[in-house]
């Protein structure tokens, strides 16, 4: 029974949060346990002790310990709010990796068209987001060594991060009630010296990154028939949004609010195109709903995301 | 021991908690439907146009009879409870009455509405035929209908039950100002199903028209 | 106060004893006992389900069943005991048979509707056992959306229907408390004379009647899209899964209020009498237990950290959850302040409920830890959770209600318990239970996730650690079985007030007769009069 590893940056914060919350809990817990025992032993029916008077004012007293037990609280609050908050924050240059939850097994896709079931490879050091979704019923992906954990949902994307800082391989397990096999849907999660991690994409590669996995996906679907996407496509009797630096860039919609293109909005106009138009087109893409799974998705979401502006 | 020596002070203070009971289970029944209309309010907000775009598929002359007879049947039904207090049996009897026929107008014309949504595929599922720009959301409008409708249609139902009740008692002649209760506890669940309409009603059937 | 000694014979025990006379009893204390021994059968059967997980997870692989059947089991152990033992059994047990007694009426307000809501909850659990023994469902008590509606087999409707139905008995006896409390008390018996226990059961009920709806109408969203295969939580049609739980949670916080606040309206009852002096602080006791009511409508979002919410709500729901646990905090603090220059026993009851004081501290200080958002991502969905509600909900609410149940049980049934056996069962369960749980804080930590049917090796000792402990729980749970059913025979005479305490309760024979008082009582004093230390004398 070895003490769970530190894995990641934040692991040790919040390890200090436990550990406090510990202390205070200890503290109490002995305060609460010795005032009982001190007082079945002093105070029992048959000790002959000097009892006095029963003190008669006692607000003082009681606002006395709830000032300080929402104090104490309050502190607490805050700590972890704080932390909470950067979990929720990552930073701009995080390595992206996609990942696709399934009864039950976890699919993990890289930019660079590398794929595993189970199985996440990660640079030391580096911060790294995944972004996850799932194709069925809601699972949820967690790393203790990392200290992480989020709800992987059917019909949206959820996003955590975590930099390891300590290579080495640790689990990774499924911790939301998904069917049958549940307990089973587990993994590893390994993470290795930039030099190893660079060797094992090279060994890993499929011969396409998944931008061009997307691209060919983009042209078996017909996409390229409306939409402009790169050099090609586009260019047929229907007017379609370009799509060349599309992600990330503010859309006006129909309606007249504006949204920016993310992973959501893009898999939206995938599967639900209805939902929200882009101002001044006809509403006449079709639903790919039920053709395309999420793992193809992703591709098209990362091959949409390479596009360049030429605006 | 009578009831009323068994436990209570008197009378009143007999007819008073039972009614104070009444309230709380009331209570209790707006929370219930209550979570219908939070789920009603949520996807209105994230899906607003699919779901203007379903209401407008409602049948509002319909729902807008229906309103008015179930409106009626409140007001109708209202008087019962003096008439019976002051032990005008026959009165409160032919009030009952008439407000039995017309919550059961009500529910007739409710099937027969069911009957025409069901045949212009308004049922969400892969049959469901409001489909088309703007229209995402428009299928959990349309199942959070069956499922409002549907409550409602039962606790009608149970309320057409009560009402029968209480006429039997009129018919028998055993209201009077000291055996009210049953008629005053009876006549507020009426009221109730009448204002969960008032709120279903421009939910269902306005909400599109206004958009 | 006199009582012919005929009247004084003739309990509402030994008056008429057919079959009818309890099946269609309009009588609290009838009523009370046929609680008593349903929820008591529901408890021993989530309690085999238990014994058959613990045996389970004795082995890394799994000892005993397959992964399915391990989810059916854990799925059945939490619907059985959260809806049918834990969320009724102190009301409707204790509660029932008390209530009247304590206000010094001669009943609940509806005495029918009471024997209506007990016929409600056995059709509910007949429904809900069904459910389970025909195939059993696998989705967690939590029926978390779309695996309940869309993938999970088993017969969800059929077990969402018995809870259902259930609810109804929880709406119906909360109707009936709180309109007994406001309008059946005694002359001179004013709010602030009333015992805790009641001021803890009017906020418990006030949960009942406004909670339990907004589950009944979840769970009737849940059939309709299980049956019909479209419905308002499913992704393809728009809808939200989250919604779902947040429309459960709602009900499901609130919930364990429910499950505690009558635990610790027993305490408040239990340890001033046992340590012979008045409720310290009782106006604060009292307005806490409206204040847990209150506060624990808003922080169901705490279920949901990791669930996909934003990070602002998340906050809101970290914020008021640290406060939900003021007022509990304040009540233990409290507690100790009533024995604290007192005059304390060691009886059964009190073992109970210093047990209660105890493991409920523990449990409450780790819903510190989880209250803490960043901790609580590490924390949430493994071990950890499981004994936090565990420390709460067995540790101590099952504590206070055997504590309760043996310190009514001369009023109940005229006898006395043996207090020997009594003390040993108590002393048991604290070791028994502390053993069980305890590693399962430290299995949490180490990451291991819930509701597995098989686990990494590296989690074995503590397993096994924790399946021991349930062993001697299990030995522990059934003592109680044995020998308070032994004293129904077998046990001495009990006086009215074999505790010397104070409460109206204790003014009429053990047992009552069927109408409890021949004269309405008249109250003049404070609650909990003991005399003061000076005046007491040391026995």
């Amino acid at each position: 029974m070895s003490l769970l590893p530190q894995a990641s940056r934040m692991a040790p914060r919040i390890d200090w949060l436990i550990i406090g919350l510990l202390i205070i809990s200890v503290a109490v817990l002995l305060l609460v346990f010795g005032l009982m025992l001190l007082y079945i032993v002093r105070y029992r029916h048959n000790s002959n002790i000097d009892r006095g008077k029963i003190a008669e004012k006692t607000w003082r007293l009681e606002i006395g310990w709830t000032a300080a037990t929402l104090l104490c609280f309050l502190g607490l609050f805050v700590w972890g709010a704080r932390l909470y908050a950067q979990l929720y924050r990552p930073p701009g240059n995080a390595l992206i990796v996609y990942v696709v939850g399934k009864q039950w097994m976890w699919k993990v896709e890289y930019p660079g068209g590398q794929r595993e079931i189970n199985s996440l490879h990660v640079p030391v050091n580096r911060p790294v987001e995944l972004l996850m979704t799932s194709e069925d019923v809601i699972h949820d992906f967690s790393v203790p060594a990392f200290r992480i954990k989020h709800d992987v949902l059917p019909g949206r994307y959820e996003m955590v991060w975590f930099t390891a800082d300590r290579p080495g391989t640790y689990r990774l397990y499924c911790t939301q009630l998904c069917g049958v096999d549940h307990s089973a849907m587990t993994g590893w999660v390994t993470v290795m010296a930039p030099a190893d991690y660079a060797r094992w994409l090279a060994a890993s590669r499929t011969g396409q990154t998944l931008a061009q996995q997307g691209q060919v996906l983009f042209m078996r679907f017909g996409c390229s028939g409306c939409h402009h996407a790169g050099l090609s496509g586009g260019g047929g009797t229907v007017r379609a949004p370009s799509l060349n630096g599309v992600f990330g860039s503010p859309v006006p919609l129909s309606d007249g609010s504006v949204v920016v293109a993310d992973e959501r909005y893009i898999r939206d106009s995938i599967l639900q195109p209805k939902t929200q138009i882009v101002a001044s087109y006809e509403p006449v893409m079709p639903s790919f709903k039920g053709q395309i799974d999420e793992a193809d998705i992703v591709k098209l979401v990362a091959f949409i995301k390479s596009l360049a502006g030429d605006r | 021991m009578s009831e009323v020596t068994f436990q209570y002070e008197n009378e009143t203070h007999r007819a008073d908690t039972a009614v104070a009971g009444f309230w709380l289970f009331l209570a209790s029944e707006m929370l219930f439907f209550g979570g219908l209309f939070l789920v009603w309010t949520v996807y209105r907000q994230i899906h607003n146009s699919g779901f203007n775009q379903a209401s407008q598929h409602a049948n509002l002359l319909i729902g807008s009879i229906n309103t008015v007879i179930l409106f009626t049947s409140s007001a109708v039904f209202a008087a019962a409870l003096p008439a019976g207090r002051r032990g005008a049996n026959r009165t409160a009897f032919w009030l009952c009455v008439v407000t039995w026929l017309l919550g059961l107008a009500f529910l007739l014309l409710k099937l027969w509405e069911w009957k025409t949504d069901l045949g212009e595929g308004l049922f969400p599922g892969p049959d469901f035929s409001i489909t088309g720009p703007g229209s995402a959301g428009a299928p959990l409008f349309w199942a959070f209908y069956f499922v409002a409708t549907g409550l409602h249609g039962i606790h009608l139902l149970v309320g057409l039950g009560l009402v029968a009740w209480i006429a039997l008692m009129a018919y028998r002649k055993q209201l009077s100002a000291s055996n009210a209760t049953s008629l005053e506890v009876v006549s507020l669940y009426w009221a109730f199903v009448d204002v969960i309409w008032l709120m279903l009603y421009p939910m269902i059937y306005l909400s599109g028209h206004v958009g | 106060m006199s009582i012919t000694l005929e009247e004084a014979r003739e309990s509402y025990l030994t008056e008429e004893g057919t079959l009818r006379s309890w099946l269609l009893t309009t009588d609290h204390k009838r009523i009370a006992l046929l609680y008593l021994g349903s929820t008591t059968v529901f408890f021993f059967l989530g309690g085999i389900a238990a014994a058959a997980m613990r045996l389970q997870l004795v082995t890394p692989n799994g000892l005993i069943v397959s992964n399915e059947t391990y989810n059916r089991l854990f799925t059945g152990h939490g619907v059985i005991m959260v809806w049918f033992f834990l969320v009724p059994v102190v009301p409707v047990t204790l509660g029932n048979f008390v209530v009247p007694l304590m206000i010094g009426a001669r009943d609940l307000a509806f005495p029918r509707l009471n024997l209506f809501s007990w016929y409600l909850f056995v059709l509910g659990g007949l429904i809900a056992i069904y459910a389970l023994f025909a195939g059993g469902v696998d989705t967690g008590w939590t029926f978390y959306t779309p695996l309940s509606t869309d993938y999970a087999k088993g017969h969800v409707v059929a077990i969402v229907l018995g809870i259902f139905i259930s609810g109804f008995s929880s709406i119906a006896t909360g109707i009936n408390f709180i309109v007994t409390i406001h309008r059946l008390r005694a002359p001179g018996l004013t709010w602030y004379r009333l015992p805790i226990f009641l001021w803890s059961l009017y906020a418990t009920s006030v949960i009942y009647v406004l909670a339990t709806p907004v589950l009944a109408i979840t769970l009737v969203l849940l059939a309709f899209e299980r049956i019909f295969r479209v419905g308002v939580f499913d992704p393809a049609l728009g809808g939200d899964p989250l919604l779902f739980q947040h429309m459960f949670w709602f009900y499901s916080h609130p919930a364990v209020y429910i499950m505690i606040l009558p635990g610790m309206g027993v305490v408040s009852e239990i340890i001033p009498a046992f340590s012979g002096k008045r409720l310290f602080g009782y106006h604060f006791v009292a307005w806490c237990s409206v204040a847990i009511a209150v506060i624990g409508f808003l922080v169901w979002g705490h279920h949901m950290f990791v669930a996909g919410t934003s990070v602002y709500s998340a906050i809101v729901f970290s914020i008021l959850s640290y406060f939900v646990a003021v007022p509990s905090a304040i009540k233990v603090f409290n507690w100790l302040g009533t024995m604290h220059k007192g005059f304390v026993r060691f009886d059964a009851p009190m073992l109970y409920a210093l047990g209660f004081i105890g493991l409920f501290t523990m449990g409450g200080l780790t819903g510190l830890f989880l209250a803490a958002l960043a901790a609580d991502v590490h924390l949430t969905q493994t071990y950890f959770v499981v004994a936090h509600f565990h420390y709460i909900m067995v540790g101590g609410m099952v504590s206070a209600f055997f504590g309760g149940l043996h310190y009514w049980w001369p009023k109940i049934t005229g006898r006395m318990y043996p207090e020997m056996w009594g003390r040993v069962a108590a002393i048991m369960i604290f070791f028994g239970f502390n053993l069980t749980f305890f590693p399962q804080f430290i299995l949490g930590y180490e990451g291991m996730p819930r509701r597995y049917a098989t686990y990494p090796p590296q989690f074995q000792v503590l397993n096994v650690l924790s399946s021991a402990g349930a062993t001697i729980l299990a030995v522990a749970y059934l003592l109680p079985l044995g020998y308070l059913m032994w004293s129904l025979f077998r046990g001495a005479r009990a006086p009215a007030n074999p505790w010397n305490a104070t409460g109206l309760e204790w003014q009429t024979p053990s047992p009552p007769p069927h109408i409890n008082f021949i004269v309405t009582p008249v109250v003049t004093q404070p609650p909990y009069n003991y005399p003061p230390p000076e005046a007491q004398e040391h026995v």
